[in-house]
């Protein structure tokens, strides 16, 4: 009888772990104090692969390239809140929102291994961004405003293997690629670049917002022919993968060189567009983007390099993005020559 | 004049003994008003706020997130303290915290060295405002020094950035870069080097260079796309250019204006140009002392300039094709006076030069101007030496097709600019 109720508490231990959902905690996302520890949000339910269930998953049909890590993204709204979309897609969250995105690489087994959960969190003064790197046994993700490396082994799509030293950002960092006008700001979440897993987790996300103002229209997704045109396809990856920096409001404000939102000013593109503080990133070619000449543009010698004085983006890149660069090498070659 | 070159990393016999040779030997007196050419770097200041908390970081290991998290933890008003040594660093440190000081030990002694450099695109990134920095050294970044973006009223102070190797194409682009930002002082820096420019200011306003040295970079110093700057008692030598005042389009601040070049010592600038192609700066003709393109009211006077092969100043339009309706590619209001020339334009590395060196005896005069926009641009040029047009009004024209005739000295010098004044809360910083 003792060992049956033993057998039973132990049960209810592990059904409590791993089904009762985690109390999202709303003043820890509010609270100017950075806690130490992931876990005081609630967010995870004690492992990354656990996540809330108040948590909506979402996926990006372009994502930004962090040397091929594995990306899983949340949205957290606070109880009866809804976001809505801007008619450019953007979406206005309400405070008390968080983006949680968590970065990881498949062992040889094919478990994914979470090594750092970024949080995005909407308090009154704005968005505050905060980087946690997963301790050695998982249980628990510890507040690192420095940031870390971490040295990874994986294997690349096309079979690979790479060894790399793999940059956690630190606070400031974050911000560098999350500024508009010196303000943090999300930039993933725009609602023609959104996808879903499944028809359920759309139908959770899209329940919380009001999307009136754009529809339903999608961008081209990049690896997808089906999708768009090599042009929009390349202008896509280069809108999600340089357009976060590369705006007039900006990191990267003062190269004149811009990505947002389709930009088709094709100086302003870097077509035909001399280089203003490149240094050695010009590779000693004259042009951002020469048409028809991959080979000699600067903006592909600059995605070829590991280099942290030559390489773009200059954050969260230690290998190069084949896949990308074979993407706007064709849209380059394609490019008429004026 | 006193040149102290205790903070140099490398052997500063080697370094800037040439330099101080040729000073000696261009027999030219200082004026009154003197040169304060190179403060006195290593002085010891002991002034810190009563209400400011000092953080204070050793160098050792873990170096990296120790200094970083105490940049990050730093608070308005706080001073984060380098102490000596060496920092060995793996990647880009930032500080994006208003009114913080970071501040070495002294240029000689407090380190951040970049050697090792795994990421960022520079060694130090400043986005926050009313920061200074200063009595430490940068060295070795794989992309540029100490970059602050949108940080007005920066200081740079008793800074050195430095490639230690010398010039090469390797190194990173520029050395103290401060961009896009209102109330910029740098005084008493060495920067050495740079592929671009050492010391390099753009798209920003109020701005002083002062009491520093450029030594061995493609640019010593280089003031681009800004408005109202003052450059003065500086050392500019052994670069492939002394001095830049350009303006460049397709950018998001244009119509460079205002500059004056004043009481600088501009010499020997004749380090083979060793930017990678594609920069503005690989087209700099090594030898080149002060160079304007397309700039607005440049006044250069007062400065002693000597020993620059291709020209001691030259005055240029933007002569590459450009689609930019708001850009103007042309230099106007240029005005030169009071400069004393010592042997220029022995060995011009402009293509064309030499054969018009030929035509002119062997020799370019130690001023001239490209032509661009014709006479309603012509630079005002008071100084009692030959001075030259290359007769290339038209910008398309190569330089090959110059017409070059000799251009007439001028009194009829314009309204001198008004003196730049930085807020007292920054100059009460170096005083």
């Amino acid at each position: 009888m003792r060992l049956l109720i033993t057998a039973v508490a132990g049960l209810a231990l592990a059904v409590s772990v791993k089904g009762v959902p985690a109390q999202v905690d709303d003043a820890a996302i509010l609270s100017a104090d950075n806690p130490a520890l992931l876990s005081s949000f609630g967010f995870f339910n004690g492992r990354a692969g656990r996540p809330s269930a108040a948590l909506l998953p979402y996926d990006l049909r372009t994502p930004l390239f962090t040397d091929y890590a594995e990306k899983q993204r949340y949205l957290y709204l606070p109880d009866g809140k809804t976001y809505s979309v801007a008619p450019d897609g953007r979406i206005v969250f309400p405070q008390g929102s968080a983006l949680i995105k968590s970065f990881g690489y498949h062992d040889a087994s094919g478990r994914l291994n979470i090594i750092e959960t970024r949080l995005l969190l909407h308090r009154a003064e704005g968005w505050v961004a905060l980087p946690y790197i997963w301790k050695a046994d998982g249980s628990d993700a510890e507040l690192k405003v420095g940031g870390a490396r971490k040295p990874v082994e994986f294997t690349k799509p096309d079979g690979t293997k790479l060894a790399i030293s793999y940059a956690v950002p630190n606070k400031n960092q974050c911000k560098q690629c999350h500024s508009t006008k010196d303000s943090v700001m999300p930039v993933g979440p725009v609602w023609h670049n959104l996808s879903f897993a499944d028809a359920k987790s759309r139908a959770a996300f899209e329940q919380r917002g009001d999307m009136s103002a754009t529809g339903r229209a999608f961008e081209a997704k990049w690896d997808d022919a089906k999708t768009g045109t090599l042009e929009a396809r390349a202008l896509a990856y280069l809108r999600v993968n340089c357009g976060h920096c590369h705006k007039p409001t900006g990191s990267a404000s003062n190269s004149g060189l811009f990505y947002d939102d389709h930009e088709r000013n094709s100086a302003a593109l870097g077509i035909g567009k001399r280089p203003v503080a490149a240094g050695r990133g010009s590779g000693n070619f004259d042009f951002v983007i020469e048409p028809g000449h991959p080979e000699r543009s600067i903006l592909i010698y600059r995605m070829k390099s590991t280099d942290p004085g030559i390489a773009m983006p200059e954050l969260g890149r230690s290998t190069t993005h084949d896949e990308g660069i074979a993407l706007l090498e064709a849209w380059i070659k394609a490019l008429p020559a004026s | 004049m006193r040149v102290s070159t205790g903070f140099l990393a490398t052997r500063p016999d080697e370094a800037l003994g040439k330099s101080l040779r040729i000073l000696q030997t261009c027999q030219m007196r200082m004026r009154d008003k003197g040169f304060r050419v190179i403060a006195a770097v290593g002085l010891a200041f002991a002034g810190t706020a009563a209400f400011a908390k000092t953080i204070t970081v050793a160098a050792g290991d873990d170096a990296q997130s120790r200094l970083q998290e105490a940049l990050i933890s730093a608070a308005p008003g706080d001073i984060v303290e380098l102490g000596a040594g060496r920092f060995k660093l793996t990647d880009g440190l930032s500080l994006d915290v208003a009114k913080v000081t970071v501040k070495g030990q002294g240029s000689g002694q407090s380190i951040l060295d970049f050697t090792g450099q795994l990421g960022a695109g520079e060694g130090l990134l400043v986005t926050s405002d009313d920061v200074v920095l200063r009595d430490f050294a940068v060295e070795n970044t794989k992309g540029d020094g100490i970059k602050s973006k949108g940080a007005d009223r920066i200081v740079y102070y008793q800074i050195r950035v430095e490639w230690t190797g010398g010039p090469k194409e390797t190194n990173g682009a520029y050395g103290i870069y401060p961009v896009e930002s209102q109330d910029v002082l740098v005084d008493s820096v060495l920067v050495r080097g740079a592929s671009d420019a050492g010391i390099y200011v753009g798209q920003s306003r109020n701005i002083v260079v002062r009491n520093s040295v450029a030594l061995e970079n493609v640019a010593g110093i280089e003031i681009e796309n800004s408005y109202d700057a003052d450059v003065h008692d500086n050392l500019a030598t052994r670069n492939t250019g002394g001095i830049l005042v350009f303006d460049l389009p397709n950018l998001l601040q244009m119509g460079g204006k205002n500059v004056r070049i004043f009481e600088n010592v501009v010499v020997d600038n004749s380090t083979p140009n060793f930017a990678p192609k594609g920069n503005i700066v690989a087209n700099v003709p090594t030898g080149t002392g002060v160079m304007v393109m397309a700039n607005r009211n440049v006044h250069v006077f007062d400065n002693m300039l000597g020993q620059n092969g291709t020209t001691n100043i030259m005055v240029v339009g933007y002569r590459y094709p450009h689609e930019d309706p708001k850009y103007d590619p042309i230099a106007k209001g240029v005005a030169i006076w009071g400069n004393q020339h010592d042997k220029a334009g022995w060995d011009p590395k402009f293509p064309g030069s030499q054969q018009i060196a030929q035509a002119l005896g062997g020799s370019l005069p130690p001023i001239f101007w490209d032509g661009a926009g014709g006479d309603a641009a012509k630079p005002v040029i008071a100084d009692p030496v030959p001075a030259l047009s290359l007769g290339l009004a038209d910008l398309k024209a190569s330089p090959e097709s110059a017409q070059p005739v000799m251009l007439q000295n001028s009194t009829n010098l314009p309204q001198e600019l008004p003196r730049i004044r930085l807020p007292e809360s920054m100059e009460a910083v170096v005083r």
